[in-house]
C-alpha cells in the first residue's frame, strides 16, 4: 500500500486546478495564442481526391509568386510517420498515391494569408484517379484495388482470440441470443484547432515547436524520423491545450508539415488548421459493426460470449492495430464470463484515418454488449442489475487473456446507481414515453506495456529544492485540460508535507522535463503520480536526513507536517519547512534535484497470445449508471432527463476534477448516443463544422448525479485508478435500454437521431400489421410461404 | 496584393480608449489577436459555430469573428483580459475557476463572457435562463454540469 500516513491533508481534498486562473483570466497560451511577430503563414493544399496517383505536382508558378517563401510536397520527405513502430505507412506530404480526400498533397509558407492561398491556387496536380471505397464492405470486395499493397484485401488486421470453450458454454445456456449492432463514425471534436508554431534557427540547425498535443515525446520521434534530424536539435514545448480526448495522441501530419516547411523557409512558420481541417485531421471513433452472441443461464449467469468487429479504419494505419485489440480485449475484465471467442478486421477505406477516442476501442463493442445483455434480461424476466450481480468478478483476480484485475469496486456502483435512480420503483413504470435505463463499464488505467519499449520506466518525475524554499516539479506529462499537474503537485505535497502551492509544475518541454509517453490510456494519474511519489519520498529523505541532526532525533523518528519538522509524537514548535530546506542544501552541496520513477512489472503486462499486451494494464476504474429518458414518438426526439453514475476510481486524488472527468465522459457517450456522426459523400466530408457536426449544446445537455467509489487500488497512488474514459461507455447503451423501456423499442444503430427512432417505429409498426395480418389469415401465410 | 485601404476606427476596449489602424472587413476576433495581443479570445471554429470568441460590445455579447472591426467605431467593447480588475478575479472567473468550470480552458473565455452578459442584464437567472443563454457556446470537457454551477454560484454572490 502507498497509502501515506497523512493521506488526507492534500490529496483527496477537492482541489481548483493550479493553471485554472490563467484559463479563467485569458492569460492561458495555447498554440495559437504564443508570439508570432515574423512567422511565416502555412496553409496546407489537400487531395480533392479519394484515392489517385499522383503523375505530378507542379509547384513552379507558387514558387515564383512574390511572398511565397516556401513549397514542400512529398519529395521533400520521404520518410513515413506513424505512432506504432510495426505500422508505419503515411507520409506527412502524400507520396504517388493519394488515399482520402483532405490529404495534404504540399504545403506553402508565405508572407500573409493572402499570398498563402494565391500560391495553392497556382499549384497544378496530375492525377489518374482510382477506385475508391467508402464502406468497410467495398473495400473487402475480393476485386477492390488494394489501398497498401502489402495488405491483402485491405485488412490491416485481422484478430482471432479464443478463451475458454465458447462451443460447451453456449451449449450449457438456457438462452442464447445474437444480434448486429451499428455504431457510426465519430470525431473528438476538441475545443481547440489544430496548429502548430515551428522555429527553424538555420545557422545551428536547431528546431523547436510549439504543438497542439498529448503526446509531445512522440511528436519529438517522428520529427527526428521524418526531418533527418538528431533529437537533440529538436525541441517539443507542450503549450496550453483545448482538449484532446485522444485526437492528439499520435504525431499528426500538420505537425510534421510545419517544420517541414520552417526548415525549409529557413525561419518561423505558423500553420493553424481550421475547423474543417481539424476535422480532416481526424484519428475518431472508426465506424464499427459488432456481430454479438450472448449464451446465458435461467439465473442470468452469463456462459459464453462470441464477438465479430468490423471497424471501417480510414486510409491509414494510425492506431488501428491497437483499436481493433482493444475491441476484443476489453471484452474481458468487466465480468465473469466463462467463454470469450473474438474475431475483429480492421479495414482500409477511402477516407480521413481513424485513431484513438475516450475509451478507445471499448465504447462500441460495450454498447452491444449492454444492449443485447438487457434485452436477454428483459426476456429471462431478470431484473438488469440482478444478471449483472450474477456475473461480477472477484478480485484480485486475472482473466483469461492474461489481464490482472486488482481491485474490483463495480458492485458498489450498482448499488449506488440503483438506489440513487429510484430504479426499483421506477423502472418499467414511468409510463408511456419515458423509461430508465442501466449499464456498465470499464477502462485501464494505463497501458502497462509501453509502444516503444526502450528499457526506460514508464514515467519519471525530477523535484528541484533550492535557494527560494519552493519546489518545483518537473514532468513530461501533458496537462490537457483534465488536471494532470494539479493530481501530480497535490501528490507531491502531500508526501512532503508541505502546502500545495509551493510546489510548481514544469510540464512538458523536452529541453527541461523528463521524458514521458504522453496523455492516453489514462496513464498519467497512475504512472506519473506513482513516478512523483517516488520522487517526492527521495526528497523527503534528504530533508529528514538534514532535520536530524537538529531536532536531535534519528530519521525514523521524524516527520513534516504542515510544513513543520518535529520528532513524532512531540508537539512542540519543530522546524519549520524553510530552515530544513537551507540546512539540506547546504548538506548536498546545493540544489537538489530528487528523482523518481514508475514501471508497470511485467506481470501486468497481460497474456502472451499475439496482441496479448493491449488492454494490460495495473487497475481498471468501473462504473455503472442509470439513464433516464423521455421519447416523442410523434417527432422521434429524444430528451435525456437525468443521468445517475457511480465510478470506481480507486481513490480521488482529486475529487473535484474526478467528477468533472466523470460528468464529460458520461456527457461524451451521450453525444455519440444521440446525435455526433461524420459523413462523407464520395469521401467528401459533409461535418466539417459544429453545425453540422453536433455535440450537444448546454440546453439538451442533462443534470449528471454521481458517485465516487474509492475500491483503494494495491497499486495506485495513494490507491487511485483511472477516472476519465470508463463512464462513457456506459451511456450509450443505457440510453438505448431506457427507451426499449419507454417505449418497448430496442435500436441497434448509433447514433439515435430522431429519423433513425422514426423509421424504427414505422419498421415495428409494418412488422405488427404483418403480424396481425397474417394472424387474421392463416391460410393466406401457408401459401405465401409456399 | 493589392492592400485594402485602411482607416483609423475608434473604441473602447477594456475601459480604455483605442485607435487602430484597420482595412475594411477585417474581424474584431483578428484585431484582437493580431493587431492588439489580447489573445484570451479564442477562435474555435469557421464562424459562428461555437461561441469561443464571444466578446462583449456595448456590454452584451457578441461574436468577435462575425463581428467587422469598423462596427465596433465608437462603440465600446470588453474582452476577458478586462474582467478582473486590479488583478482581482471577477466573480463569474472566480467562480469557473473554484467550481472547475472550465477543464481545458479553450471555451471559457467565450463562457465567463457570455454568462457575465446575462448576469448584467439578469443578475438572478433561473437554471433555463442560464442555459438558454450559453446555447451558442460549446463546450467540450465539462458536459456543462459545473459551467451552470459556476454561473449560479457568481449569481449568489457565492463562494
Amino acid at each position: 500500500m502507498t497509502v501515506m500516513r497523512n493521506a488526507r491533508e492534500v490529496v483527496g481534498q477537492p482541489t481548483p486546478l493550479i493553471d485554472g486562473i490563467e484559463k479563467v483570466t485569458g492569460q492561458a497560451k495555447y498554440t495559437a495564442d504564443l508570439p508570432s511577430s515574423g512567422a511565416l503563414v502555412g496553409r496546407i493544399l489537400r487531395s480533392p481526391f479519394s484515392h489517385a496517383r499522383i503523375l505530378a505536382i507542379d509547384t513552379s508558378a507558387a514558387r515564383a509568386l512574390p511572398g511565397v517563401r516556401a513549397v514542400v510536397t512529398g519529395d521533400d520527405c520521404a520518410f513515413t510517420y506513424g505512432v506504432l513502430p510495426i505500422a508505419m505507412n503515411e507520409y506527412p506530404l502524400a507520396r504517388e498515391v493519394v488515399r482520402y480526400r483532405g490529404e495534404p498533397l504540399a504545403a506553402v509558407a508565405a508572407v500573409d494569408e493572402a499570398t498563402a492561398a494565391e500560391a495553392m491556387r497556382l499549384i497544378r496536380l496530375e492525377v489518374e484517379e482510382l477506385p475508391a471505397y467508402y464502406t468497410a464492405e467495398a473495400a473487402r470486395a475480393p476485386d477492390a484495388v488494394l489501398l497498401h499493397a502489402n495488405k491483402p484485401g485491405n485488412i490491416e488486421r485481422a484478430v482471432h482470440h479464443r478463451f475458454g470453450d465458447v462451443e460447451a458454454g453456449f451449449a450449457a445456456a438456457d438462452l442464447v441470443r445474437e444480434q448486429v449492432y451499428h455504431c457510426a463514425e465519430i470525431a473528438h471534436g476538441q475545443m481547440e484547432l489544430n496548429g502548430a508554431l515551428v522555429e527553424y534557427d538555420t545557422a545551428r540547425d536547431q528546431l523547436t515547436i510549439w504543438s497542439t498535443t498529448q503526446v509531445p515525446y512522440y511528436v519529438h520521434l517522428m520529427l527526428s524520423r521524418c526531418l533527418a534530424m538528431d533529437m537533440s536539435r529538436i525541441r517539443v514545448v507542450k503549450p496550453f491545450v483545448g482538449g484532446g480526448f485522444g485526437a492528439r495522441v499520435e504525431t499528426l501530419n500538420f505537425e510534421i508539415i510545419t517544420a517541414l516547411l520552417a526548415r525549409a523557409a529557413g525561419g518561423k512558420v505558423r500553420l493553424l488548421l481550421s475547423r474543417e481541417e481539424t476535422f480532416l485531421t481526424h484519428r475518431g471513433r472508426p465506424d464499427t459493426e459488432v456481430r454479438l452472441k450472448l449464451g446465458m443461464t435461467r439465473a442470468g449467469r452469463l456462459t459464453a460470449c462470441a464477438c465479430e468487429v468490423v471497424q471501417r479504419g480510414g486510409a491509414y494505419a494510425g492506431y488501428g492495430i491497437v483499436t481493433i485489440l482493444y475491441a476484443g480485449s476489453l471484452l474481458h475484465g468487466l465480468y465473469d464470463i466463462p467463454a470469450i471467442a473474438y474475431d475483429g478486421w480492421r479495414v482500409y477505406a477511402n477516407l480521413p484515418p481513424c485513431g484513438a477516442m475516450r475509451g478507445h476501442g471499448s465504447v462500441d463493442v460495450r454498447f452491444a454488449f449492454e444492449a443485447l445483455l438487457d434485452s436477454m434480461a428483459e426476456e429471462a424476466g431478470l431484473d438488469p442489475f440482478t444478471v449483472r450481480r450474477q456475473n461480477l468478478l472477484s478480485a484480485p483476480t486475472e482473466t483469461q487473456n492474461g489481464l490482472r484485475v486488482e481491485s474490483y469496486g463495480l458492485g458498489e456502483c450498482l448499488d449506488w446507481a440503483e438506489r440513487a435512480s429510484g430504479w426499483a420503483t421506477r423502472h418499467g413504470r414511468l409510463g408511456p414515453g419515458r423509461g430508465l435505463g442501466m449499464a456498465c463499464s470499464h477502462y485501464v488505467s494505463g497501458a502497462a506495456k509501453p509502444i516503444h519499449w526502450t528499457g526506460e520506466p514508464h514515467a519519471v518525475v525530477h523535484l528541484r529544492l533550492d535557494f527560494d524554499g519552493g519546489i518545483t516539479l518537473l514532468t513530461g506529462a501533458a496537462d490537457i485540460g483534465q488536471g494532470s499537474s494539479t493530481v501530480m503537485a497535490q501528490a507531491a505535497a502531500e508526501v512532503l508535507g508541505i502546502r500545495l502551492d509551493r510546489v510548481r509544475v514544469v510540464a512538458a518541454d523536452s529541453m527541461l522535463t523528463p521524458k514521458d509517453n504522453g496523455s492516453y490510456s489514462s496513464r498519467v494519474t497512475f504512472m506519473v503520480g506513482n513516478a512523483t511519489i517516488d520522487a517526492a519520498r527521495a526528497l523527503r529523505a534528504q530533508l529528514l536526513a538534514a532535520a536530524a541532526e537538529p531536532l536531535g532525533a534519528p530519521i525514523e523518528a521524524i516527520e513534516c507536517e504542515h510544513e513543520t519538522f518535529r520528532r513524532i509524537g512531540d508537539d512542540g514548535p519543530g522546524l519549520p519547512f524553510a530552515e530544513v530546506a537551507r540546512a539540506a542544501l547546504a548538506r548536498e552541496g546545493g540544489a537538489i534535484t530528487a528523482k523518481g520513477s514508475f514501471t508497470c512489472p511485467v506481470e501486468f503486462q497481460g497474456g502472451k497470445h499475439k496482441g496479448g499486451a493491449v488492454g494490460s494494464t495495473m487497475g481498471f476504474s468501473y462504473a455503472a449508471q442509470v439513464v433516464e429518458a423521455a421519447v416523442d414518438i410523434d417527432t422521434g426526439m429524444v430528451t435525456v432527463e437525468q443521468v445517475w453514475v457511480a465510478q470506481d476510481c480507486g481513490f480521488a486524488i482529486n475529487p473535484l476534477a474526478v467528477e468533472g472527468q466523470i460528468q464529460g465522459a458520461v456527457w461524451m457517450g451521450m453525444g455519440q448516443a444521440i446525435g455526433e456522426e461524420t459523413r462523407y459523400e464520395r469521401g467528401l466530408a459533409l461535418h466539417g463544422s459544429l453545425l453540422d457536426y453536433r455535440v450537444p449544446t448546454i440546453v439538451e445537455s442533462p443534470p449528471i448525479a454521481l458517485h465516487i467509489v474509492e475500491s483503494i487500488d494495491p497499486n495506485g497512488p495513494f490507491g487511485a485508478k483511472e477516472a476519465s474514459e470508463g463512464a462513457l461507455a456506459g451511456f450509450l447503451p443505457a440510453l438505448v435500454n431506457a427507451i426499449a423501456d419507454a417505449i418497448g423499442l430496442r435500436l441497434d444503430t448509433l447514433p439515435v437521431t430522431p429519423d433513425r427512432l422514426l423509421e424504427a417505429l414505422a419498421v415495428r409498426r409494418r412488422e405488427q400489421r404483418l403480424a396481425r395480418e397474417l394472424a387474421r389469415e392463416p391460410a393466406h401465410e401457408q401459401q405465401g410461404a409456399a | 496584393m493589392t492592400q485594402a485601404a485602411k482607416q483609423v476606427r475608434s473604441f473602447r476596449l477594456n475601459g480604455r480608449a483605442h485607435d487602430v489602424l484597420v482595412a475594411d472587413n477585417v474581424l474584431l476576433l483578428d484585431t484582437l489577436r493580431e493587431a492588439l495581443g489580447l489573445t484570451g479570445t479564442k477562435r474555435g471554429c469557421d464562424g459562428g459555430e461555437c461561441g469561443a470568441c464571444t466578446v462583449l460590445i456595448d456590454g452584451t455579447p457578441r461574436l468577435a469573428c462575425l463581428t467587422r472591426t469598423q462596427e465596433c467605431d465608437g462603440h465600446s467593447v470588453e474582452t476577458i483580459e478586462g474582467l478582473a480588475e486590479n488583478g482581482r478575479m471577477s466573480r463569474l472567473q472566480r467562480a469557473f475557476h473554484e467550481r472547475l468550470g472550465t477543464q481545458c480552458g479553450y471555451c471559457t473565455p467565450g463562457m465567463v463572457m457570455t454568462a457575465e452578459g446575462l448576469l448584467r442584464r439578469n443578475p438572478d437567472p433561473t437554471e433555463a435562463e442560464i442555459r438558454a443563454a450559453l446555447a451558442g457556446n460549446i463546450c467540450r470537457c465539462t458536459g456543462y454540469v459545473k459551467i451552470i454551477e459556476a454561473v449560479e454560484d457568481a449569481a449568489r454572490g457565492a463562494p
